[in-house]
C-alpha cells in the first residue's frame, strides 16, 4: 500500500475501534444503579437493591 | 392506561439491539462505494466530522427524546414530540416516525429476504460453477420472480413471506425476549462473519486463486486521499447523507428504543457506545470486504463500472458470490453464508427496530397487546411490500426508498433537532442529555446542538432539494442554476423519466417507460395515502385522550 493510503486507513482503524471499545468498557464497568432500573436481567442483584428506609 | 408495559433485559442488550437498529446493508453496500466515489480516503475526514457534529448530536437528541417521552408513557413519536411543546400540530409531524418506518419496512424486508435466499443458495451450491454472469444472470431472473434453482414457484414472494413472519414472530415476543434476544446472538455473529471475510479481503495475492491484483490494490484505491475532493459541497453531502443512513437517524426507531429507558438510567454514554459500534462495522468492516475483494479479481476499471451502472447492492448480490467461489467450491460457500449472513443479521436488527414504534403507538393508544399489534405490522408490511416485490423493474422499490427512506429521514431530523433545541429549549435539553449520564457530556455540544446541527440538516435538505446538474456548486453560482435529475424537485416531476420517455423511439422501450411512469406516481400516492392514515389514527388517539381526560 502507499504510505498516504496506509496511514489513512491505519489511523481511522485505531480511532474507530479504539473508541468503540473504550465506549463499551466504561458501560460494562459502570457502577450499577439502585434498583428500579431499565433492566430486568439484574433486579435480583444484591448490590442493586435500593436501601430500605 | 397502556398495556405496554415492557423493558430492556439488560444494559449491554439494549447497546447491541440499538447498534443492530444502525447497523444494515448500508454499511457494507452503501459505504464502501460513497467512499471509492468520493475522494478515497480524504472521505473519513468530512465523514468523521459530520458524525461527530450532526450524528452524535443527533443520537443524543433521539435518546433523550425517547426517554423523556417514555416518562409519560409514550413509545412512539405522535405523542413523544406531543409532550415537548403545547403546540398539538408536533404529534402530526412526529407521524414520520412510524410512517418512515412501515414504509422502509416494507422494502426493506424484501431486500431482507435476499439476504435469506441467497444463504440457502450458497449452501445449496446454487452459484458453484457459474461465471460472472451466471450470477448476475440470477440476480435478474430472481427479482422478475422468474424460474427458480430450488423449483419453488414464486421463490422471492416465498422468501419474502418467510422473513416477514420471522421478523413478526420475534417482534410478538417482546423486547427483551424478542428485539433484545436477536440482537445479542445477529451482532456477534455478524462481526465475526466481517473480521472473517475483512481478513480474507486483507489477504487476497495476485496470482493466487485467479486474483489479478493484490488486496493492497482495492485497499489503496478505497484509502488513498484525494485532499482536493474536500473542497466540494459534494463530497460534503454525500458524508452527512452517509451519517445518517447508517445511524437509522431521522425515523423514530431509536426514540422508541429509548422510550423503554428509566429517566434515571444513563443514556449518553449508551448512544456513544452504540454509535461507536455501529461506525466499527462501518468504517472497519465495511471497508475491507467489497471494494478489496472485487477490485483484487476485477481490477479498478472492473469495478468501477460495475460500481457506476449496479451500485452497491449490484455489486454485493451480482458480484461477490461469483468471486468466491475463487476460492474453492466449499470456501466459496461458506464465504458465501458467512457474507449473505451478515447481511442478514444486518437487515433483522433494523427491520426489528422498524415495527417498534407501530407496536409502541398501537399499545398506548388503543391498548392492543403485543402479539396483535406485532402481527397487523407484518400484514401492514406484508401489503404495502407486495407492490416492490411484484413491479420491482419499474422502480417501485427505488421510489419507496428514495421517499421514505432517504428524504423523509432528513426532514424528520430536521424538525426534531429545531424541536429539540429552539422549541424544548436547549436548558431543558441538555438536562434530558446529561440527566443519568455515567460520562460527562462536553459542554460545547450544547452548542453543536443548537446551531450546527439544525444548519447543517438545513444544508442537507437544501442540497438535496435543489442539487446543481453534476453536483457542480460552483458553476451554478456562476453560470446559472440547472437542477440536477437526482435533487427532490426534479425527482417529484419525473424529469428523467419524462425525458427518457421523449426521447425513446422503440414501441416497448416508450411502454416500459409509461408503466414506470404510472407505477412511480401509484407508490408515491399509496405513501401519501398511507401517511395521511397514520395521521388520522393519531387524530383518533388525541381525541380518545381528550375524551378519557389524558391530555
Amino acid at each position: 500500500m502507499n504510505t498516504s493510503a496506509l496511514v489513512v486507513m491505519l489511523s481511522t482503524i485505531t480511532l474507530v475501534t479504539g473508541l468503540m471499545l473504550y465506549f463499551f468498557y466504561r458501560v460494562v464497568s459502570a457502577p450499577p444503579k439502585p434498583e428500579p432500573d431499565s433492566y430486568l436481567d439484574n433486579d435480583d442483584e444484591i448490590e442493586r437493591q435500593a436501601p430500605r428506609a | 392506561m397502556s398495556a405496554n408495559k415492557e423493558s430492556w433485559g439488560s444494559r449491554v442488550g439494549l447497546i447491541l439491539a440499538m447498534a443492530g437498529n444502525a447497523v444494515g446493508l448500508g454499511n457494507f453496500l452503501r459505504f464502501p462505494v460513497q467512499a471509492v466515489q468520493n475522494g478515497g480516503g480524504a472521505f473519513i475526514i468530512p465523514y468523521l466530522i459530520c458524525f461527530l457534529v450532526m450524528g452524535i448530536p443527533l443520537l443524543w437528541i433521539e435518546w433523550s427524546m425517547g426517554r423523556f417521552g417514555g416518562k409519560f408513557g409514550h413509545h412512539s413519536t405522535p405523542f413523544i414530540v406531543d409532550t415537548m411543546h403545547r403546540n398539538r400540530l408536533w404529534k402530526y409531524i412526529g407521524v414520520f416516525g412510524i410512517w418512515t418506518n412501515i414504509a422502509v419496512a416494507s422494502y426493506y424486508c424484501y431486500l431482507e429476504s435476499w439476504t435469506l435466499s441467497y444463504v440457502f443458495h450458497s449452501i445449496g451450491g446454487t452459484f458453484a460453477g457459474l461465471d460472472q454472469n451466471g450470477v448476475s444472470n440470477f440476480f435478474n431472473e430472481y427479482v422478475s420472480l422468474g424460474e427458480s434453482t430450488f423449483g419453488i414457484p414464486y421463490e422471492p414472494i416465498v422468501f419474502f413471506v418467510i422473513c416477514l413472519l420471522l421478523n413478526t414472530w420475534i417482534l410478538s415476543q417482546g423486547l427483551a425476549k424478542g428485539v433484545e434476544r436477536v440482537a445479542k446472538i445477529g451482532m456477534p455473529l455478524l462481526i465475526l462473519f466481517g473480521i472473517f471475510l475483512a481478513y480474507k479481503g486483507f489477504t487476497i495475492t495476485a496470482g493466487e486463486d485467479g486474483a489479478i491484483n493484490d488486496s493492497s490494490v482495492g485497499l489503496n484505491f478505497l484509502w488513498t486521499p484525494n485532499f482536493d475532493e474536500l473542497w466540494s459541497p459534494t463530497v460534503w453531502l454525500a458524508a452527512a447523507g452517509q451519517i445518517f443512513f447508517t445511524l437509522s437517524v431521522g425515523m423514530g426507531t431509536v426514540h422508541c428504543y429509548a422510550s423503554y429507558v428509566r429517566s434515571k438510567d444513563d443514556i449518553a454514554l449508551n448512544a456513544m457506545s452504540a454509535g461507536w459500534m455501529n461506525e466499527f462495522v462501518e468504517v472497519v468492516l465495511g471497508a475491507a470486504i467489497l471494494i478489496p475483494i472485487s477490485i483484487g479479481y476485477l481490477g479498478i476499471e472492473g469495478v468501477t463500472n460495475l460500481v457506476n451502472s449496479q451500485g452497491g447492492l449490484g455489486l454485493g448480490f451480482r458480484t461477490l458470490p461469483y468471486l468466491f467461489y475463487q476460492w474453492g467450491d466449499v470456501l466459496g460457500a461458506v464465504a458465501g453464508v458467512m457474507w449473505f449472513g451478515l447481511l442478514f443479521f444486518a437487515g433483522i436488527t433494523s427491520s426489528l427496530a422498524m415495527g417498534t414504534p407501530w407496536i409502541g403507538f398501537l399499545q398506548d393508544e388503543f391498548n392492543w397487546r403485543r402479539k396483535p399489534a406485532a402481527w397487523s405490522f407484518g400484514l401492514i408490511v406484508l401489503m404495502l411490500g407486495m407492490p416492490t416485490v411484484l413491479f420491482f423493474k419499474y422502480g417501485v422499490f427505488d421510489e419507496y426508498d428514495y421517499w421514505a427512506g432517504t428524504v423523509s429521514l432528513v426532514v424528520f431530523a430536521l424538525f426534531e433537532s429545531i424541536l429539540f433545541a429552539w422549541v424544548f429549549g436547549m436548558n431543558k435539553g441538555w438536562r434530558e442529555i446529561t440527566s443519568g449520564a455515567d460520562i460527562e457530556v462536553p459542554s460545547f455540544y450544547k452548542y453543536i446542538i443548537k446551531f450546527v446541527t439544525p444548519l447543517l440538516l438545513l444544508w442537507v435538505f437544501v442540497g438535496s432539494l435543489i442539487t446543481p446538474k453534476g453536483g457542480d456548486w460552483a458553476g451554478a453560482f456562476a453560470n446559472g442554476w440547472e437542477l440536477d435529475d437526482s435533487s427532490i424537485i426534479n425527482k417529484i416531476k419525473n424529469t428523467s423519466l419524462k425525458r427518457q420517455l421523449a426521447e425513446a423511439t422503440d414501441p416497448e422501450v416508450i411502454q416500459q417507460l409509461q408503466d414506470t411512469l404510472f407505477f412511480v406516481n401509484a407508490s408515491r400516492t399509496l405513501l401519501v395515502a398511507v401517511f395521511l392514515s397514520i395521521a388520522l389514527l393519531v387524530y383518533i388517539a388525541y381525541k380518545k385522550r381528550v375524551r378519557e381526560g389524558r391530555i
